[in-house]
């Protein structure tokens, strides 16, 4: 999906994109403020390739991405762009945005906020979960600009003076992942279905579970995280 | 995903006035819509966004029936005290779809305009008479196991998927709808077409109309229903085949049915013929059997599909046997 306000659009040079990234890790947005982050080191891995191969094909795929995920929150004045506010675990953030940046683009690649995961991008897996006025959504089949009056709240927005979530404690105690890639739209699901009429049973809790995909196949421990976290409330 | 105009409406008639526009979609959950757009099988030039209208209401109708807001959610609507009390199988129908997320998003009216997951509808690189009329029909001589044996035709056997719809059916809903000439009530039985020679017309709303919410009538006293889904896996996939059944018994006698299939048609399945096959006849097997036999009267099995024949058959007479269950 192409995505609006890239400024930095056509930015090949791998130096430019380090720049560019430490704009962004210390913007307020973003989750990380310390050291070299997983994110900067594959981001610079990617510029630094497309670099040297400089293939068109790369060009307008591959540093899309890279260029998009440093983009600083708020700049940028593209055209067709418009300005959206959304407030995410209680902060609000400004941003101008295309209309068609969908809520999970806008958390993972305005804000910075790599939290929420993209998996299929089609409702299919669960790994975007995040919540809407405390009801658990899927973030990728929903605008941004459709959000503004609402509160976000995303994996990142659990845990409270440092102290986990019970659930995230939960999935830590009962080691319910493997990659982890699903495990943040686990959570988030998990958490919602505290306050959902969700039957007891671990059938229950499959069925309340379904709509997050875990590949590496974790299920059992999952069941068992969410089943700890119900018991201790 | 293409670029489009974004607006909010503040009013139903806002909606109306905006979808007069060419190429303008309303957009509630957005779990149908952008999913497609994301595919550039939908590329609106605008996109009207109707959360804000006041259309999620359930409220009750002094007829003892319900009226159902075109917003109110699927999950919202599953879990409504009134609609597991009186009519279980909507409940039931609405909970055996998607997944949670995804029911919180998408809406009544959302849902009743669900469109079809076949492949090639959903892949612009094929042809598909639903998407470019006149272009081909590559489900018919190509992989089409999930595809429809009732309904069809040459030029399209793409499956309604939707489970809220089937239920809907056989409690004979209402479609209420408003546009630019006024408001209107259209059955729902009247509401959805077989594909036929335009299967890029999948319902008779005219241009420009929107829904605003749905009627549902009383269910006879002591009616029972349910909805029985048959798919791949547990949860969270399409059904191959499901029924949604609702009786009036006297006794062991059924005094009347109302059927509907899914999964297996061009467009949510009401039988009449399976209906007819089991008024008046006592509850048991044979009598079951003889009304899936009934329902699938007609229908044409394709490469991949044929299965769901008998599987479609053997949903409905164990649904039967659960809702006549003493």
């Amino acid at each position: 999906m192409r995505r609006a306000g890239r400024p930095h659009e056509e930015t090949t040079d791998a130096k430019k994109d380090e720049e560019i990234v430490d704009t962004a890790t210390v913007a307020p947005a973003g989750p990380r403020t310390d050291g070299i982050s997983r994110r900067f080191f594959v981001s610079n891995l990617a510029g630094a390739a497309i670099a040297v191969t400089a293939s068109p094909l790369l060009h307008g795929g591959a540093t899309a991405t890279v260029v998009e995920t440093q983009e600083p929150a708020g700049t940028g004045e593209s055209a067709g762009t418009i300005p959206v506010a959304l407030n995410v675990n209680g902060q609000m953030h400004q941003l101008q945005i295309e209309p068609r940046v969908t809520l999970l683009d806008a958390l993972r690649e305005n804000l910075g906020m790599f939290g929420t995961k993209k998996g299929c991008d089609h409702g299919q897996c669960g790994a975007c979960t995040v919540h809407v006025n405390g009801r658990r959504i899927n973030s990728c089949l929903t605008f941004a600009v459709m959000h503004q009056e609402d509160k976000v709240t995303t994996v990142e927005g659990l845990a409270t003076n440092g102290e986990l979530h019970r659930v995230q404690a939960a999935f830590l105690e009962h080691d319910a992942f493997q990659c982890g890639y699903c495990t943040s739209g686990q959570i988030m699901s998990a958490v919602a279905l505290l306050n959902e009429p969700c039957g007891a049973s671990d059938d229950a809790i499959r069925e309340c579970m379904s709509g997050n995909i875990c590949r590496c196949g974790a299920y059992d421990n999952i069941v068992a995280a969410v089943r700890s976290a119900r018991g201790s409330a | 995903m293409e670029a489009f105009q974004y607006s909010k409406a503040k009013s139903v008639n806002d909606a109306v006035t905006g979808l007069a526009s060419n190429g303008a979609k309303l957009v509630a959950g957005g779990t149908t819509l952008i999913d497609l757009m994301k595919l550039n099988v939908e590329r609106p030039a605008t996109v009207i966004d109707i959360n804000t209208l006041p259309l999620d209401r359930i409220e009750a109708q002094p007829d003892g029936g319900l009226k159902i807001g075109a917003m109110v959610r699927n999950s919202d609507l599953a879990h409504d005290a009134q609609v597991q009390k009186l009519y279980p199988v909507l409940s039931e129908a609405l909970l055996s779809g998607a997944s949670p997320q995804l029911r919180n998003m998408a809406s009544t009216g959302g849902n009743l305009l669900q469109r079809t997951r076949c492949y090639y509808f959903r892949d612009t690189a094929y042809a598909c008479n639903k998407r470019e009329p006149g272009s081909g029909c590559p489900a018919i001589d190509g992989y089409n196991r999930i595809h429809a044996v009732l309904g069809g035709s040459e030029h399209c056997i793409a499956t309604h998927p939707s489970d809220m719809c089937v239920a809907m059916m056989a409690l004979d809903a209402t479609i209420h709808v408003t546009g630019a000439a006024g408001e209107r009530s259209i059955p729902i039985t009247e509401f959805y077409l077989v594909p036929g020679s335009t299967p890029e017309h999948e319902n008779v709303l005219r241009a420009g109309e929107v829904i605003t919410h749905v009627t549902l009538p009383a269910l006879a006293d002591g009616a029972k229903s349910h909805y029985l889904k048959r798919r791949d896996r547990a949860s969270y996939e399409f059904a191959l085949a499901s029924a949604a059944v609702i009786v009036e018994m006297s006794g062991r006698q059924i005094h009347r049915a109302r059927i509907a299939m899914g999964g297996v048609g061009t467009k949510p399945w009401r039988s009449p013929e399976a209906e007819h096959a089991l008024a008046g006849r006592e509850a048991n097997e044979k009598t079951f059997r003889s009304a899936a036999d009934a329902a699938l009267h007609g229908a044409v099995p394709r490469r991949n599909n044929g299965f769901k024949i008998e599987l479609a058959k053997m949903t409905l007479v164990r649904a039967l046997q659960i809702v006549t269950a003493a």
